[in-house]
């Protein structure tokens, strides 16, 4: 035994490489590791502490039948304050709505028109500035909204208040376009250029070949585009909070004020005391648009990976 | 048409004119949407420069706010921008370069890389003022560092990472695995590999990741409104434990909260802010021209 460990130890130098560069290498390995889970971590501690911080209200003041059937939000009522967010997710609708309705044609027309049919300088030119665009921030959207489509909508449609449905879907649209434009060109681009060419050589026109050929090929792709594009809408803030008009309001009309739930928690988190159940109400608010961007997130990316495997 | 009928090989049927009369309507249709939609960058540049633009001065960039914030210039809120900024970047830049090195170097392609993906699609796509719930929950109260620069860059950091980590692993992968695969067989540890070979050639292409993120958190408006940006506050942040002032919070604040304010001041804020922002995005774009035309492989 103890000759064979001599005659084995006496070997292992040469066996053994382990120098620094391999600790090295193995302390980098672990530390990427950490920065490659940081996302899931972070994305389960936003759930966890927004829980944590709603978990009051969830507990106690929380009822299911009033937090989304009842259209009062009234959390300041000194007798009775009442948590309904239903006039609020009636805001948030409308806006993501109509914004959508502003958005699609346009993005998908765009993507198609830089994807398809541009080409060289004036393609690069056109994607430089849906870029542009979409890097716009929510502040300066909302400000637009205030000081430039404000007094537009009073003097075009003749109404008192022009900070409504109308106002706040317009520039919702405007900002959930770019991102749309250029999720859904990539669509058009994951389609081979072999399915083009094979309807081009059967005589068909660039349109035809668009119509028939593309646009079915890439219908997933566009899909997930126009569903990350609600998900932007739905979780937009700051352009919503200046731009609706923030009165709570189940809409009749788009000249209707509306108020969004984002826009809820930002106008009022900064007045609410830590831990009351006002601020807890918000926090569950918060929850719930988590919840929601997640599904919405999540489906578009099962759409879109959809296509990448068939 | 004479002409015509000599240089097409195939007479031209009725059908093949409708076709091309439809084809080209649509891509006029196309066209004038696609035109509309880039439109509004050229409109509202130009309106703030034209109603923002005179009171732009170096005045106006670094005095104090004065009289209620009716007067005077921005600096607080300029200053207090490349703080958070700065802090944002030190934070994010080393967690999502070596997420991006895990992901383009290391993981495999199997479930649990798709996880990581999903996470960061959904980092993405939180909305911004859950982002802001989170910063209040996690940095102000649970650990304790108060509404200050350094909780606000935190919240910050982590709403952006995604873009640093899509964008250096997208300028990893760039990198030909030959390259590895070469340093590799002269018996380099990876470590070795990624230092020497891997992150020196992607280096330009993380730089117009960083500087797109540089841009986004310049904007962002809801995740600093309860962590560390106050609406009015006239001292010089000293340092991260301080709260400050911030553009993006400063253009809220004029356009929304105080009375009698004279019109070309938030036109002014709104113009220096859209101006940060579209400059730092041109020059990531630049950049990334400039390195796709130099690539040599």
């Amino acid at each position: 035994m103890q000759q064979a460990q001599t005659a084995i130890s006496g070997r292992l130098p040469d066996i053994d490489q382990r120098d620094l560069a391999w600790y090295v290498d193995k302390l980098l390995q672990f530390l990427v590791f950490i920065g490659g889970i940081s996302a899931i971590i972070l994305i389960i501690g936003i759930f966890t502490f927004v829980t944590i911080e709603g978990f009051g209200f969830l507990l106690e003041g929380f009822s299911f039948k009033e937090f989304f059937l009842s259209e009062w939000w009234e959390p300041t009522d000194e007798d009775e304050p009442t948590y309904g967010i239903l006039a609020l997710v009636a805001g948030t609708a409308s806006v993501t709505g109509l914004a959508m309705i502003v958005a699609i044609p346009f993005s998908l027309g765009a993507a198609v028109y830089i994807g398809e049919f541009s080409t060289g300088k004036t393609r690069e030119a056109l994607k430089v500035m849906v870029e542009l665009l979409a890097a716009i921030p929510s502040v300066v959207w909302g400000f637009i909204g205030l000081s430039i489509m404000n007094p537009l909508i009073i003097k075009l449609f003749d109404v008192p208040v022009g900070l409504n449905v109308l106002n706040a879907g317009i520039i919702l649209g405007l900002m959930a376009a770019p991102i749309m434009t250029s999720i859904a060109e990539d669509a058009l681009k994951a389609v081979p250029d072999r399915y083009r060419e094979a309807a081009e050589a059967l005589g068909a026109t660039r349109w035809q070949v668009i119509y028939k050929t593309v646009l079915p090929a890439a219908k997933n792709g566009l899909l997930g585009a126009v569903l990350l594009g609600v998900g932007r809408g739905f979780g937009e803030t700051m352009a919503v909070l200046m731009a609706t008009g923030h009165a709570i309001n189940i809409p009749g009309s788009v000249f209707d004020s509306v108020r969004a739930l984002t826009a809820t928690i930002a106008a009022e988190l900064g007045e609410t005391a830590v831990g009351s159940e006002h601020y807890q109400a918000l926090f569950t608010i918060g929850i719930f648009l988590f919840l929601i961007t997640f599904v919405i997130n999540l489906t578009a990316d099962l759409i879109v990976r959809g296509i990448r495997k068939s | 048409m004479t002409d015509t009928t000599m240089t097409n090989q195939f007479l031209e049927t009725g059908i093949n004119s409708k076709d091309k009369r439809t084809q080209k309507l649509f891509r006029l249709l196309f066209m004038l949407m696609t035109i509309l939609l880039v439109l509004p960058v050229l409109i509202i540049l130009t309106t703030l420069i034209v109603k923002g633009g005179g009171i732009l001065s170096i005045d106006f960039l670094f005095t104090n706010p004065t009289n209620g914030m009716t007067a005077g210039g921005i600096f607080p809120a300029l200053l207090g921008t490349v703080w958070i900024v700065a802090v944002a970047l030190l934070i994010s830049v080393p967690v999502g370069i070596a997420a991006a090195i895990y992901l383009s170097e290391y993981a495999s392609d199997n479930w649990f890389t798709r996880i990581i993906n999903l996470a960061i699609i959904n980092l993405a796509g939180v909305p911004s003022i859950v982002h802001a719930l989170f910063g209040v929950g996690a940095f102000v109260i649970f650990m304790g560092i108060g509404t200050s620069i350094l909780a606000a860059s935190l919240t910050l950091a982590i709403m952006t990472l995604p873009v640093v980590i899509v964008a250096t692993k997208e300028s990893l992968q760039a990198v030909p695995p030959a390259f590895r695969e070469a340093c590799w067989n002269m018996g380099a540890t990876r470590t070795q590999t990624i230092q020497r070979i891997v992150l020196p050639n992607a280096v330009s292409g993380i730089l117009t990741g960083v500087i797109l993120e540089v841009s986004r958190t310049t904007g962002e408006t809801a995740p600093i409104m309860f962590t560390g940006a106050a609406f009015f506050l006239p001292v010089l942040p000293q340092s991260v434990f301080d709260q400050t002032m911030a553009m993006s919070l400063h253009l809220f604040v004029v356009s929304t909260q105080v009375p009698n304010i004279p019109e070309a001041l938030p036109y002014g804020v709104a113009l220096v802010l859209i101006l940060m922002v579209l400059l730092m995005n041109s020059l990531s774009i630049a950049l990334r021209m400039y390195l796709r035309g130099k690539k040599k492989w």
